[in-house]
């Protein structure tokens, strides 16, 4: 009895300095993702470039209108792959057409892995997928300086499990223009 | 007496709010353990620390003894003429630890401790401490170090610190605490990923990855002083930091030239030096101990390999050739092996390498084992491992013996690095 009683005393105490332990929980998950869909609720990051306003009108801005293969930014792959699939072409070229256009304009690549295999390989091999993107565009005239290349590695997914799905979702290089 | 388990109540449930992070399971198989009895020591119970219990915890932590049972011998032995010997044979102990806890004045206190081999019926050591309460932790740590040496003949790392990332929703946290999971300090808070933390060679110093620019930069924190230098921020990505044994640079990974490749810069930053030249990707470089070679991970043949270059750079030869995916080497203390993640059937495993020979040992049996790390004494190899689809630290010894998890209610814990041997 007097032990049980001891016990209920250590799970109250133990209960006490876990909640007093726990964090107020941060509302915010900045994915940092310019290419995540509006309804997703995306929250103003430290950063100087947060995704402005997509009250908006869009109209006029072919890289936010639905419609416009320009706002397709993300392109996918194989696992342990870093080769552009042909399905992928004719969003890489019309970027690179947009940007041949609109020469003040500049991107960032940011290449992604699935969450298998060593963190820091997988980085370098995020940074190869988005080497691969910009690779198809140079060939196609924008200049090498006018592309960025980043990798997040398995750092930052957008999609959280843990199987097939979600892994195919993560392999993927998106491509954001500046002040995105 | 109830007071006193209160007291021990008290003391216990302060630590277990205050410090305990991580908690620790460990499992042997196989091998002889070293039966020693470790006895309470007078006055301790009265202190914010049980010195014998955390000296007990660190010795069994390690899977290479076994504690024998010291309840009934009375009255307690606190000096070597109190000591019946033939107690401790007939509990087959073959090493005793005796000691006391004493005020000494100005706030401080006096512990005394001693180990005796049971069977020689001889003192191997003595050793006395004035310190204050606050740091008698430290203090068993120090004596759990004295007595590992001379039972084992190698450096204890009771006194050791490791660091790690603590992920929570949308929070990383670079986290440092003592070897046995106490006293977590957050060192580092941010929205953004963390990775790849690295001790200086003087423990002074960790330098780490950032992503609060937006993209990895590596980043030097100075640990007294709490200041932050920013040592590369090329275009493209900047990981992978690993201290020259002299502190004075860090070989990188950079992407600034196209694909990653391996760079050096000075602790204090300025400009990138390239080491290699390859046309595939090289990263994950590793001085070794004793400075000469540069290990590092490479897929310039295909498939991602460990090979190793001078230093300075220069030809590279590859030292992995089983199976498809070989990374992330880490040498051990005596420069002799080195640690790395190896993929077998879709599992990714920590396996070690003995230089001399190429002889390649899977240590562990994870699905997604990362980031090993040697302690400073080389014994044990701390790893990141998946645990219900949640990262966990966990080690194991050399020869895959003992096992130890580390688990964590706080979240994520992720990319361990052990710290040096305490300089003092």
């Amino acid at each position: 009895m007097k032990q049980l009683a001891i016990c209920l005393v250590i799970a109250a105490l133990a209960a006490g300095c876990a909640s007093k332990e726990k964090q107020p929980d941060a509302s915010v998950t900045d994915r940092s993702a310019g290419t995540t869909p509006p309804s997703t609720s995306t929250t103003p990051s430290t950063s100087s470039t947060t995704t402005p306003n997509r009250d908006t009108n869009v109209s006029g801005d072919p890289l936010r209108d639905p419609n416009n293969i320009l706002s397709k930014r993300s392109v996918y792959f194989d696992f342990d792959s870093n080769a552009v699939k042909d399905e992928y072409r004719n969003l890489i070229q019309a970027h690179a057409r947009y940007m041949n256009d609109k020469r003040d304009s500049h991107i960032r690549i940011e290449g992604n892995t699935d969450e298998r295999g060593s963190r820091e390989y997988n980085l370098a091999l995020g940074q190869r997928r988005a080497e691969a993107v910009k690779k198809v565009m140079t060939v196609l005239g924008v200049n090498d300086n006018r592309i960025e290349t980043v990798s997040y590695g398995e750092e930052k997914p957008k999609s959280q499990g843990h199987d097939e799905q979600a892994w195919a979702e993560n392999r993927r290089a998106d491509i954001r223009y500046q002040g995105e | 007496m109830l007071k006193r388990y209160f007291l021990f109540l008290g003391s216990l449930l302060l630590a277990l709010c205050a410090h305990a992070q991580l908690s620790i399971d460990i499992t042997t198989s196989g091998g002889r353990q070293i039966p020693i009895a470790i006895m309470p020591m007078p006055g301790e119970v009265a202190q914010p620390q049980v010195v014998s219990e955390v000296v007990a915890a660190d010795l069994a932590r390690t899977g290479l003894f076994r504690l024998v049972n010291t309840i009934g011998i009375t009255p307690v032995p606190t000096e070597p003429s109190d000591v019946n010997f033939q107690d401790w044979t007939g509990r087959s102990a073959d090493a005793l630890v005796i000691g006391k806890v004493e005020p000494s004045g100005s706030g401080r206190v006096e512990v005394r401790f001693r180990l005796f081999d049971v069977q020689k019926q001889s003192q191997l050591a003595s050793f006395s401490y004035v310190v204050p309460p606050a740091q008698l932790r430290a203090t068993a740590h120090r004596i759990a170090d004295v007595i590992y040496e001379k039972l084992t003949g190698d450096k204890g790392v009771f006194s050791t610190k490791i660091t790690y990332v603590v992920k929570r929703t949308g929070r990383y946290e670079l986290q440092v605490a003592d070897a046995d999971g106490f006293n977590a300090q957050s060192v580092l808070a941010s929205r953004e990923p963390i990775m790849s933390p690295a001790w200086s060679p003087d423990g002074s110093r960790i330098a780490y990855v950032s992503f609060d620019q937006k993209k990895p930069v590596v980043v030097v924190q100075n640990l007294a002083a709490g200041t932050t230098s920013v040592v590369a921020n090329h275009r493209g990505n900047n990981s992978a930091p690993s201290w020259s044994p002299d502190g004075r640079s860090l070989a990188v990974a950079l992407s600034k030239d196209g694909l990653t490749q391996i760079y050096r810069v000075a602790a204090t930053g300025g400009p990138a030096q390239r080491l290699t030249d390859s046309t595939g990707v090289d990263t994950q470089p590793a001085y070794s101990p004793d400075g000469q070679w540069i290990a590092f991970t490479s897929d310039r043949g295909g498939s991602p390999q460990i090979y190793r270059m001078p230093a300075s750079g220069g030809a590279a030869q590859r030292l992995t050739f089983e199976g498809s995916y070989n990374v992330g080497p880490r040498y051990s203390p005596d420069g002799r092996s080195i640690a790395f993640v190896q993929r077998e059937g879709g599992r990714y495993r920590i396996a070690s390498m003995e230089l001399a020979t190429g002889q390649v040992t899977s240590l562990t049996d994870g699905a997604l084992d990362d980031s090993p790390t040697y302690a400073p004494n080389g014994k044990m190899i701390l790893y990141e491992t998946q645990v219900g689809g949640h990262g966990q630290l966990a080690a194991v010894s050399g020869d895959g013996r003992v096992r130890q998890r580390l688990t964590s209610s706080a979240g994520d814990v992720q990319d361990p690095a052990w710290g040096p041997m305490p300089t003092n």
